[in-house]
């Protein structure tokens, strides 16, 4: 009887298997094999490329995507927060506050990267109006660079944080928070010593809806950081397209793999959460 | 603190959606130049005269028809036998291609065609990009379709079961029924995910399916460009669409 739902789950399941699970031990193997002369792969099998991940040049590239998408992270966190707060306290409002966070969360990420470029770019409209209005002479230099970066992960991702913090400041019960109004805290208190702490989960849980995607981010630091900002994903996607080196860009995929789950399965048990 | 959130908010808000109401109102001035100099639609008869755009298009809409059937079948019948049974192992996995990385789902499945290819002699193309699309679709359509299957009042499966239906008989006229508003709800969703993904298409996709993302970005990257400001509109339009009746359904 029980068996029979297997019939449900073996399409997803052989999809999964197929499309998840093989291509990820094709490129295990490859990540242990020589670059090949015409692109591909070769043998001797090697733990060579792994090895130039402890190379200098790409240790730095690593360390700068892991303090970019923290410093992302952070940044969603502290701006998130007190969105969240206010929607959760919205009353009737709630509902289309809430929409207007679930919108750009689902909306085109390249769309919404590209608005940025329009706003910050040298002929943008920043520059325009300030060229025009006289403040200043020559374009501001908005754009190209690891702050435009920055603010374009941060623009990105900000709907990935408020959604789940907005998750569990609805379900906070009001009750610890008038006992703590009642006990003489004022609000910052109540809202440091009380709400703060009842909201890991959910500060949790977002933390890892943004940083993951920031850690491996590809599209943000190439088109807003114009080639200048490099970060591990626009590594990976170089080895496989331009440099041809499949076996390197495999490992690197892997470590990049490893890092994100890292704090993947530290809040794995919180994915009912994290989930909307 | 009464005040502030209120003003704080205002401002996250105007942060959230100003630069894409910026881009609309810009889709519509005559100047090619970032300063208003009238109401036009040039730019987007220029969008709709450029072949390789249309074809682009076509591609990212037979890509996103394709996928979206594919994950929402697949994965309806899959979030019903995540609901009667706990399958730790494929909830992980799809828990996981969910969160991996875009770059390395990519990267993985450019790897495997290619070493698949070796041995069927197929290549990249159309047929890639749907396979693609429906992998990483499937577990948007199992969370919002299991969300919908978990607040369904089992007793009414129950009694089917009861009276000697078998389960895909209960499945077909007793929770298919029900269901149907989560499944149309995950279906939108996975046709805006699938028709606006860059990442994963533009490295799994051959010579001939070239998807409107992938002209867009390279447009991007080249600058902006008022033709670039009408589609991008156009698009998100219809996709804001598509995700607002997506929620209605869902809150149903």
């Amino acid at each position: 009887m029980r068996s029979r739902f297997s019939l449900f789950l073996a399409p997803a399941a052989a999809i999964q298997a197929l499309l998840f699970a093989a291509p990820l031990i094709v490129v295990a193997g490859y990540s242990l094999l020589s670059r090949g002369a015409y692109g591909g792969v070769e043998r001797p099998w090697t733990f060579e490329n792994y090895a130039r991940l402890l190379d200098p040049l790409y240790g730095a590239i690593l360390w700068r995507s892991f303090v970019m998408a923290a410093a992302a992270t952070a940044l969603c966190v502290l701006l998130g927060f007190p969105l969240a707060l206010f929607i959760s306290r919205s009353g009737r409002r709630k509902n289309l506050y809430l929409q207007l966070v679930i919108l750009p969360f689902w909306t085109s990420f390249l769309i919404r990267t590209y608005a940025w470029i329009f706003l910050l770019r040298d002929s943008g409209l920043f520059n325009s109006a300030l060229l025009a209005l006289g403040v200043i002479q020559e374009p501001l230099p908005l754009l190209y660079n690891s702050s435009a970066v920055l603010l374009g992960l941060v623009y990105g991702y900000l709907p990935f944080m408020v959604l789940p913090l907005y998750a569990t400041l609805e379900k906070l019960d009001p009750a610890l928070i008038e006992a703590s109004a009642d006990l003489g805290a004022r609000p910052w208190r109540t809202l440091i010593r009380v709400i703060l702490p009842l909201c890991r989960p959910g500060i949790l849980a977002g933390a890892m809806l943004v940083f993951i995607p920031c850690l491996g981010a590809y599209l943000t630091p190439d088109l807003m950081g114009g080639g200048k900002t490099i970060l591990i994903g626009n590594v990976v996607q170089n080895q496989f397209t331009t440099a041809r080196d499949w076996p390197f860009g495999s490992a690197l995929s892997l470590a990049l793999m490893a890092l994100a789950i890292v704090p993947l399965m530290l809040g794995v048990r919180r994915r009912g959460e994290a989930l909307l | 603190m009464k005040r502030a959130l209120p003003a704080y908010a205002a401002i996250a808000f105007a942060f959230l959606h100003l630069p894409l109401l910026v881009l609309a109102v810009f889709s519509v001035n005559s100047s090619r130049f970032t300063q208003w100099d009238g109401f036009s639609l040039r730019w987007y008869r220029a969008a709709l005269a450029d072949g390789n755009l249309l074809e682009a298009a076509a591609n990212s809409l037979a890509i996103a028809i394709a996928s979206t059937l594919l994950a929402t079948v697949v994965g309806t019948l899959a979030a019903y036998g995540l609901h009667k049974r706990h399958v730790p192992w494929l909830s992980g996995s799809l828990y996981l291609s969910l969160v991996s990385p875009e770059i390395v789902t990519g990267v993985a499945l450019l790897a495997f065609f290619q070493w698949a290819f070796r041995y069927l002699g197929a290549q990249l193309g159309l047929h890639t990009v749907i396979l693609a699309h429906t992998a990483f679709s499937i577990s948007y359509v199992v969370i919002v379709v299991l969300a919908r299957l978990r607040s369904l009042d089992p007793s009414l499966e129950e009694a089917a079961l009861d009276l000697g239906a078998t389960e895909w008989r209960t499945f077909r006229r007793v929770v298919l029924p029900q269901l149907s508003p989560g499944i149309a709800a995950a279906a939108l969703l996975a046709f805006t995910i699938s028709f606006d993904d860059y990442v994963i298409t533009s490295l799994v996709a051959g010579v001939d399916s070239e998807t409107l993302p992938m002209v867009m970005y390279s447009a991007a990257r080249r600058g902006a460009s008022p033709v670039l400001n009408a589609i991008s509109t156009v698009v998100v339009v219809a996709l804001g669409g598509l995700i607002l009746i997506s929620e209605r359904l869902r809150a149903a």
